[in-house]
């Protein structure tokens, strides 16, 4: 199961990076896909992407929001937040575990061999405070002379972007070269902050600082495809604890936010059928088990 | 999933649907789309 998630992983980078003429147009596609919401934190300006990332563009949406509604527009993000809260109310944190480039960036460089480190719970909900601050409250209200805001986590934060754009760009764009400043070297070193990071802790980006996997954490316990615990099933014997990429006791906190779905413990720990998948409150058969590798206490 | 949450992610769906459909009306899309198509020059670190 893990290798088919790893597949899939891989076909949802071709899937919403799937424009590979960019180095003989010299450009970004432009094409009519773009239509489209990328499920996981893709960025739109990468050259590749054929879809729009939802954070990205909520946030465009929201600092210029004075100016649309003054010129008679009604662009308030309801198109951004109705595909989000679909994908979210469907799949959850499904998505990050299953379809996120970034997500799978990260898991990649876990497994490069060094001392593995966990990530203090409490740095989890910080996640929510860049959604919340970052992407809706910032921009609408830090505004320039002209009256628009700006995309606070684009901007400063989002390492996912200077990956999947700002590199390709300036090197595809050499024009672009000569306006490289402090912005440019701050989310340089963001990325490089959280490549290093992940190497030592699994998925930190996606556990304290994501926007999208906080939005999609709302949905865990409400979306149609979910992981749930057979109580009468668990012998509490924890095998799940210790394969899980976020470090969530699977067995004490069914549908926790911080869960990306992975089903590593469905998959690689349980040998008692106690973790199952429902879709629309029907179980389905659970996957063939292997015998729980449970390390000597 | 009992009835409870059925009936909670049923009236979710409802709405984002009809937060998308009200978008489309907007014609919202028409920006989504200019806005990536285009370079987004923050994104990248620069502007």
């Amino acid at each position: 199961m893990q290798i088919a998630r790893k597949w899939i992983q891989i076909l949802w980078i071709f899937l919403v990076n799937g424009f590979w003429g960019f180095p003989f147009t010299g450009n970004l596609y432009q094409g009519p896909l773009k239509i489209i919401c990328s499920p996981g934190l893709n960025c739109y300006s990468c050259p590749a992407a054929t879809t729009y990332c939802p954070i990205g563009s909520l946030q465009q949406l929201l600092l210029g929001i004075r100016f649309s509604l003054q010129t008679g527009k009604y662009y308030v993000g309801t198109f951004v937040i109705g595909w989000l809260g679909l994908l979210g109310t469907t799949f959850g944190r499904f998505i990050c575990g299953w379809a996120c480039p970034f997500g799978l960036f990260q898991e990649v460089l876990y497994k490069i061999p060094s001392k593995k480190y966990s990530i203090p719970p409490l740095l989890n909900w910080l996640k929510y405070g860049f959604f919340v601050f970052f992407v809706v409250v910032f921009p609408l209200i830090f505004l320039d002379q002209f009256g628009l805001g700006k995309p606070w986590f684009c901007k400063y934060v989002c390492p996912a972007g200077t990956l999947e754009a700002g590199i390709p760009m300036i090197l595809l764009m050499p024009d672009l070269r000569t306006t490289i400043g402090f912005l440019y070297i701050n989310k340089l070193v963001i990325l490089i902050g959280f490549t290093i990071w992940s190497v030592l802790a699994s998925r930190p980006f996606c556990r304290t600082v994501c926007p999208l996997g906080a939005f999609y954490a709302l949905f865990n316990r409400f979306s149609l495809i979910q992981l749930q615990l057979d109580k009468d099933a668990c012998t509490n014997c924890k095998a799940c604890h210790k394969v899980c990429p976020v470090e969530i006791k699977f067995n004490e906190t069914p549908g926790s936010g911080e869960c990306i779905n992975c089903m590593k413990c469905m998959t690689d720990a349980c040998t008692f059928d106690a973790i199952y998948i429902t879709v629309a409150g029907y179980k389905m058969i659970p996957a063939k088990k292997k015998p729980a590798v449970v390390p000597p206490q | 999933m009992n009835d409870k949450q059925r009936k909670i992610s049923s009236v979710l769906l409802g709405l984002f649907l009809l937060l998308w459909l009200i978008g489309i009306f907007l014609g919202e899309p028409t920006r989504v789309l200019e806005q990536a198509k285009s370079i987004c020059l923050e994104c990248i670190g620069i502007g």
